[in-house]
């Protein structure tokens, strides 16, 4: 098997053996070519991860942290290739991480995430209704990080229907005409959860319009949902039970990985695709975590080939809970993610390589 | 009808993406030809589905990097250029 059957085989369908072995091999590569491409990439990997040459399985990878793309702009192209450099959104008063795209990586995400959400969709185009508002793509010149998340979901639909309004507030007679017009077959819904949450499922909580045959896809993360008490399942149960809509999927993913994004199964884990995968680590050893135990997560990903962002140690909190058993008919790690990490103990890790680095 | 669909196929370029109609057509390319960006690319889909009264599936959508490849999409949905 090689990386071309992992993007062409039905996503969700390669045992996780099968997986690791093409992976180690891909990801293997990768790491060889972006230490030959990238003298600072070469320089931390050997400072540190000495002799990990010849790894035996994924965890033995050099991973960098993903703070490390805030402090440095990380290339394996010569400036002549590069594309476009993605910016995250990075909340106020944090630096944004910057992600060096040639031409070959962006068609690669591109492709990718249209394997992941086809296996959702089916792959014809559905209607769309876009939990957003379209001043977010007015400025074309400027995309930020929430805008270039939407640009990408934009290909899976048709008919485009923007929600809401410049201040965030419901078209509600928009809305219901669309609803008229392509409620009574499939059609696609995406936002950001927040935004869903509280601009779409709020107000329309008991407006009684049927959504049973939408399909929701959402992201951008919990911590707000989370302050105000609404856990992942809460908010499936009152998408449910006020609007009809039982095919919700959230997905996890980062701007120094697009494309390599995490979708939610029918049961509520979240799933690596075929050419992806997760590690949980002890965050003070940084050791291999068993499943069932919490630690934080490593993102692995075939797709970066213009940066060395193939491993990358999150910021995030995760678990796996099971490994090839198909609570929802999909193979590989099932696991969820529970939060940030507390801070102290990342700003270590990432001021300890930052001054190995500078 | 050669010509037609050649022509059709122009015009939803010139009208979506703002290019020249005397432009160099086959040299076109997505995110190389200024003006085509990603969401001109949905005004660009939105007009060739209208102009020959096709519906692309997402693989056509996300393969239409140049015009070209436009013309090969197209007529793989039923259109003939010959």
């Amino acid at each position: 098997m090689t990386l071309d059957d992992l993007m062409q085989l039905p996503q969700y369908s390669v045992a996780q053996a099968d997986k690791e072995a093409v992976l180690l091999a891909e990801l293997t590569r990768l790491g060889k070519h972006h230490r030959q491409r990238s003298p600072e990439y070469a320089r931390l990997a050997r400072i540190m991860f000495p002799g990990s040459a010849d790894p035996h399985n994924l965890a033995d990878l050099p991973y960098l942290p993903v703070a490390l793309f805030k402090e440095h702009l990380l290339s394996s192209v010569p400036e002549s290739e590069v594309f476009k450099i993605l910016q995250s959104s990075g909340t106020t008063g944090q630096t944004p991480s910057r992600v060096v795209l040639d031409r070959e990586t962006a068609q690669l995400q591109t492709l990718a995430l249209s394997r992941i959400m086809c296996s959702v969709l089916g792959p014809n185009r559905l209607p769309m209704i876009l939990v957003e508002t379209a001043d977010l793509i007015r400025d074309r010149r400027q995309f930020n990080a929430r805008a270039a998340g939407l640009l990408g979901m934009l290909n899976f639909g048709r008919d485009h229907f923007y929600a809401l309004d410049s201040n965030l507030e419901l078209r509600l007679p928009e809305l219901k005409d669309f609803l008229r017009r392509f409620g009574g077959a499939p059609f696609l819904m995406f936002g950001f959860t927040f935004l869903v949450w509280s601009r779409f499922y709020q107000p329309l909580a008991d407006a009684g319009l049927d959504f049973s045959h939408g399909i929701l896809i959402h992201s951008g993360g919990w911590k707000k949902l989370q302050e105000e008490s609404v856990s992942a399942a809460d908010f499936r149960a009152a998408l449910r039970q006020a609007l009809g809509l039982t095919r919700v999927y959230n997905f996890y993913g980062m701007v120094e990985q697009v494309g390599s994004v995490f979708l939610e199964g029918d049961d509520g884990y979240l799933y690596p695709p075929n050419f992806a995968d997760v590690i949980v680590r002890d965050p003070t050893t940084f050791e291999e975590l068993p499943n069932g135990q919490t630690g934080v997560l490593e993102v692995l990903s075939a797709l970066p080939r213009s940066y060395p962002g193939h491993c990358l140690l999150t910021e995030d909190l995760g678990v796996v809970h099971a490994v090839d058993s198909p609570s929802c008919g999909r193979l590989g790690k099932a696991f969820s993610v529970l939060g940030r990490i507390p801070k102290a103990e990342l700003r270590g890790c990432s001021d300890v390589i930052a001054a190995k680095v500078s | 009808m050669t010509t037609s669909s050649t022509e059709k196929l122009k015009h939803a370029f010139v009208s979506a993406l703002g290019v020249s109609p005397d432009g160099d057509f086959d040299s076109m390319a997505y995110g190389q030809t200024p003006g085509w960006d990603s969401i001109a690319h949905m005004a660009l889909i939105s007009e060739i589905e209208t102009a020959f009264d096709i519906m692309l599936a997402t693989d056509d959508v996300i393969g239409m990097s140049s015009f070209l490849k436009a013309k090969e999409i197209v007529t793989r949905n039923g259109v003939s250029f010959a």
